[in-house]
């Protein structure tokens, strides 16, 4: 297997997921068929080939600096799952 | 929809009676095509579509009634995505392919079900259950746009749209019968469309004729400044007369006739082939070498983008905040463990695997760089041909109880579907046949960047002399 | 410290003065309300998309020009990833290998010996949001005004070799960052924004050493101490025989010291890639010439042209060019009265004394430049005299009247006519005869004591320099 447990936990800490025992060995298996069929793309010789990114060829798309009207406060808070005086509340944040 | 246009016109049909009448369909239906009916919204619409009828609006989309995908904002209305963690998601805007729609004067009746966030291809791994396939209610509609492809086919709205990343519109379309429509990347705007894999997703219409189609693509095309990845530019209306295909060149390539097509398919696809043949198109065959990649590329590509454009749901400002959680980074893991299904989270670590330190050149770079070879096999390809036709997904709608449960598998499935994504083509797939078991089968088209009006005009020639975009479930 | 080297590298961000923020149409400015400067685009709603604020690009190829950058013609955006409520997307816009500018320097000077820093790159980027903790229970407030506000990253070589040559390429950055109308460099309020990478070697070793990164010196002063203490530190691990540890470090103001961050967080691991959502950003030339031909002239240049067409000394020159708006008024009241010297006097005294007192800045200043010319020009006819002119300029600023209207309503004007001042003296002299007598016995520095006389008798508003004449001469016929 190319990915270890390590990695998968390593990936999920970084995805911000918890995952169980269950789902950890899920995923390690789930990962590893998935990451040893995209190892076929080592196969091709990619050498000086540019990289995709955009499925357009696009360049430069701007917009003037005028100001818009920002949304109501009540509108940007209105999804939020907790808010005070028009802030929204986070379990405290540690520097 | 050209037919209530007419009710309207020639017969004196109210939107607002044609609407209550479909919203009791609707609600007698056990599909789970839609997630959410908005049935005031709905009304509200139907009754200022009387308005502008009254005008005398020469308009085919007045008062017409259309779902759109739950991945694509409606303000006021919910858009869950199919998940847990926007179970409650109300937004504060409008798509822009929504207010084009509303401009016109369309009804929209409600939200329709997806895979969650659009990944997958059967419409099973919502949190609204999975939608059933009108042809056979024990088998999927495919997906992710199988909730709009169910409701198209099953007379439950006019039109929808859905979106397409790898797919979701063309084999949603191909397994419920229907015609559906992924435009060139940058032709309609992605604002407002819950993005999974941004440089790939694009929405489209679904309908049944080619025609119809049309029609929605026209409303909703066109540049939008909000969209940076929108073209800039005129964009003529399609014209609805088919396109005379003497002369024009079909490719086939022979990748998309490989091991794993099921031999329905196969059979009616190469019919479908040789009935343009017949209406004069000359058939090419060409080859698009890189088109084998195609699995790996995307889903190294559509997953790094997704792992990153998912990482917003995090309890902070909208959406789902887990409850009790012990600390800021306790709340983030259990908000999105909850949130998210098992299909999200491995799509999520995958891309965040892709992108980790060590392995980005290995994959991400290597796969965007493929991605570079596969468009330019196109290139080629359309340097020799005007046209290319295949199939659309290697098999038909399976059970909802025979899930693969190997997700590889399933993957796998998407190879014919996933290179115009990867290219930014615009492709096209119309009903063309049913298999032994009476399940509808699609054909692909594909054509080159913004010639959606010869890939429509060729499908509207394929249904002005077939009836399999007719036959109802 | 001789027997070591220092090595610094700056980042510093700048807050940029657009109208609006990056890659959205809300306002950028500061102290609004919360979160009421935000869309659904800046507050990473689901669905929404960025577009690039053609201002932003345009401030940071005015600041790669000011400092002599190579432009990018292509350029790329990329997420940076990572988890932060204040952070809305889950990632910041950011530009990763491809930057706006690189390879530019800025020149300083220390103890009359100039200087070269390198600039390794400046780059466009997306601020995130406000967080404030609350200090009595676990919670922390988000406002997401400052979410997309446009900054630049200005990323120095490691070419900076003391606390003291950090602070001279930090003032000289944000000087010609408000030259250039860009940022307003307010470092308390954050809008310039200063880290720290630090490392120490002994003399002669080519290997960098060991490097602490230092965050939160939100002053020249604080940035200053907070590097001293580092050098300090290092210098002393290493004298004994220790290891710096590789660690991010806040500047605590209250204990004056340095302090490790200690974060648990894991490695970082930032996956930048290509936004997909922003399309490459090309620059072309004639874009890259508009801006140079618009480009205003730079503190250094105009710090050498004050010396060299005014005859003004270093100091002046420095003291002038210290803002914009300093130097515009001083050449606009040069442009009025061909008295440089004394103008640059008069600013660099009154002008700021004043600007510090009513805490304004010069705009608000109600004395103009054609006010303050013209109270010189009263000077210089011997209307007023010195003494009267600070306090005829004291009024001016506190009133906005001109120095005319003062003089004439408060009868400033100086006594200047002879035959007034003959009679005056002469009473003077005829009552004092002691004091007359010595001084014509040789105890000349009695002159002083009548002209004191003279000034009382006229409150103060005999012109000083016709009244000592007509003394002395009066005494000494």
């Amino acid at each position: 297997m190319k990915i270890t447990d390590q990695e998968v936990l390593h990936v999920a800490g970084l995805s911000r997921l918890k995952l169980d025992e269950h789902e950890l060995k899920r995923f390690l298996r789930e990962l590893n068929a998935i990451v040893d069929y995209m190892d076929m793309l080592a196969q091709i010789d990619t050498a000086g080939v540019p990289e995709t990114v955009h499925a357009t060829m696009l360049t430069r798309a701007l917009r003037q600096d005028i100001p818009e009207r920002s949304q109501e406060r009540a509108a940007a808070l209105a999804n939020a799952p907790s808010q005070r005086e028009g802030k929204i509340v986070v379990p405290r944040v540690i520097e | 929809m050209f037919e209530i246009a007419r009710l309207y016109r020639r017969f004196g049909l109210r939107p607002v009676e044609l609407l209550e009448e479909l919203l009791g369909t609707i609600r007698r239906d056990n599909l789970n095509a839609y997630i959410t009916v908005d049935e005031e919204g709905a009304l509200r619409d139907a009754q200022e579509a009387e308005q502008i009828l009254a005008q005398g609006s020469d308009d085919v989309l007045a008062g017409i009634p259309l779902a759109i995908k739950d991945n694509i904002c409606t303000r006021g209305i919910r858009t869950t995505c199919g998940s847990n963690i926007l179970a409650d998601f109300v937004p504060a805007y409008d798509a822009t392919v929504v207010e084009r729609l509303r401009k016109r004067g369309a009804i929209i009746i409600g939200k329709t079900n997806l895979d969650e966030f659009a990944m997958g291809s059967t419409t099973t791994t919502s949190n609204a259950g999975p939608t059933k396939n009108p042809f056979d209610e024990t088998r999927t509609p495919g997906g992710s746009s199988g909730g709009s492809a169910a409701a198209v086919a099953a007379d439950l709205c006019a039109g929808a749209l859905g979106s397409d990343t790898g797919g979701s519109i063309r084999q949603p379309a191909s397994f419920c019968g229907i015609t559906g429509l992924k435009p060139t990347y940058g032709s309609v705007s992605r604002f407002g469309l819950v993005a999974f894999a941004s440089s790939l997703d694009q929405i489209g219409p679904m309908a049944h004729s080619a025609r119809e189609t049309a029609v929605l693509f026209d409303a909703i095309k066109g540049h939008d400044p909000k969209d940076s990845t929108s073209v800039p530019g005129e964009y003529a209306p399609i014209d609805l007369n088919a396109l005379d295909m003497h002369g024009i060149r079909i490719g086939v390539p022979q990748e998309f006739f490989a091991e794993g097509l099921s031999p329905d398919v196969e059979r009616a696809v190469r019919f479908g082939i040789t009935a343009y043949e017949e209406l004069g198109a000359r058939i090419v065959p060409i080859r698009l070498p890189h088109i084998r990649y195609g699995v790996a590329v995307y889903y190294v590509i559509a997953t790094a983008e997704a792992s990153s454009n998912l990482a917003r749901y995090d309890g902070v400002r909208y959406g789902l905040r887990a409850d009790g959680a012990k600390d800021l980074t306790d709340m983030y893991l259990q908000t999105r463990s909850q949130g998210f299904g098992a299909e999200v989270k491995r799509r999520i670590m995958l891309g965040t695997y892709v992108l980790s330190a060590g392995y980005y050149d290995a994959y991400y770079k290597k796969a965007s760089q493929v991605r570079t070879l596969i468009a330019r096999d196109f290139s080629e390809a359309f340097g020799q041909c005007d046209l290319i036709a295949g199939p659309t997904s290697p098999v038909t709608s399976f059970g909802l109880d025979e899930m693969m449960d190997d997700p590889l598998s399933i993957y796998l499935l998407d190879i014919y579907t996933i290179p115009a994504n990867l290219a930014g083509l615009p492709a096209l797939s119309i009903p063309c046949g049913f298999a032994e078991d009476g399940l509808p089968i699609g054909m692909q088209l594909m054509a080159p960047h913004f010639r959606e009006d010869r890939l429509l005009g060729a499908g509207m020639a394929f249904q002005d002399c077939t009836r399999f975009h007719r036959v109802k479930p | 410290m001789r027997d070591y080297d220092i090595v610094i590298g700056l980042e510093v961000h700048a807050q940029l003065l657009t109208e609006t923020k990056i890659f959205c149409g809300c306002s950028a400015r500061a102290g609004l309300a919360p979160n009421s400067s935000t869309c659904p685009v800046c507050m990473g709603m689901p669905g929404v998309l960025p577009v690039l604020n053609s201002k932003v690009v345009e401030f940071g190829i005015r600041l790669g020009l000011a400092t002599g950058c190579t432009i990018a013609r292509r350029n790329v955006f990329a997420r940076k990833n990572y988890f932060y409520p204040d952070l809305p997307k889950g990632y910041q816009i950011t530009q990763y290998d491809r930057p706006l500018c690189e390879r530019g320097f800025l020149e300083i000077e220390i103890a009359g010996t100039k200087k070269r820093i390198g600039i390794t790159r400046i780059h466009m980027e997306e601020d995130a949001g406000k967080n404030i903790h609350d200090e009595h229970e676990p919670v922390s407030y988000m406002d997401f005004n400052r979410a997309g506000v446009p900054l630049l990253e200005i990323v120095s070589e490691p070419d900076i070799a003391g606390p003291d040559e950090a602070v001279a390429y930090l003032k000289e950055l944000r000087q010609i960052l408000m030259f250039l109308d860009i940022c307003d460099g307010n470092m308390e309020e954050g809008s310039f924004r200063c880290d720290a990478n630090i490392s120490v070697k002994p003399k002669g070793v080519a290997a960098f050493g060991i490097r602490t990164e230092l965050k939160n010196m939100n002053s020249f002063r604080n940035v200053g101490k907070a590097l001293e203490f580092e050098v300090d530190r290092h210098i002393g691990i290493l004298k004994a025989g220790g290891r710096v540890e590789q660690d991010t470090r806040l500047w605590d103001v209250a204990a004056n010291r340095t302090r490790s961050m200690r974060s648990k967080e894991e490695s970082h691991d930032y996956r930048y890639f290509p936004d997909p959502d922003l399309v490459p950003l090309e620059v072309d030339e004639a874009w890259i010439e508009e801006i140079r031909s618009s480009l205003p002239e730079l503190p250094s240049a105009k710090r050498k042209r004050f010396q060299e067409e005014y005859g003004l000394p270093a100091y002046d020159a420095d003291v002038l060019t210290q803002t914009k708006a300093l130097a515009d008024y001083f050449e606009q009241c040069s442009e009025l009265l061909d008295s440089p010297k004394e103008i640059s006097n008069w600013i660099m005294t009154e002008v700021l004394r004043v600007l510090n007192e009513q805490d304004i800045a010069l705009p608000q200043l109600k004395v103009t430049p054609g006010m303050l010319t013209a109270m010189l020009t009263l000077i210089s006819t011997g209307t007023i005299s010195i003494s009267m002119a600070k306090e005829v300029f004291a009024e001016m600023a506190s009133s906005g009247r001109t120095a005319e209207d003062i003089v004439q309503s408060k009868g400033l004007r100086q006594i200047s006519d002879e035959d007034e001042l003959l009679g005056l003296v002469q009473g003077i002299l005829e009552n004092n005869p002691a004091e007359v007598k010595k001084y014509r016995q040789g105890k000349t520095q009695l002159l002083g004591f009548f002209v004191g006389q003279l000034m009382k008798a006229t409150k103060g508003k005999a012109n000083p320099n016709l009244a000592n004449s007509i003394i002395k001469e009066m005494l000494e016929s």
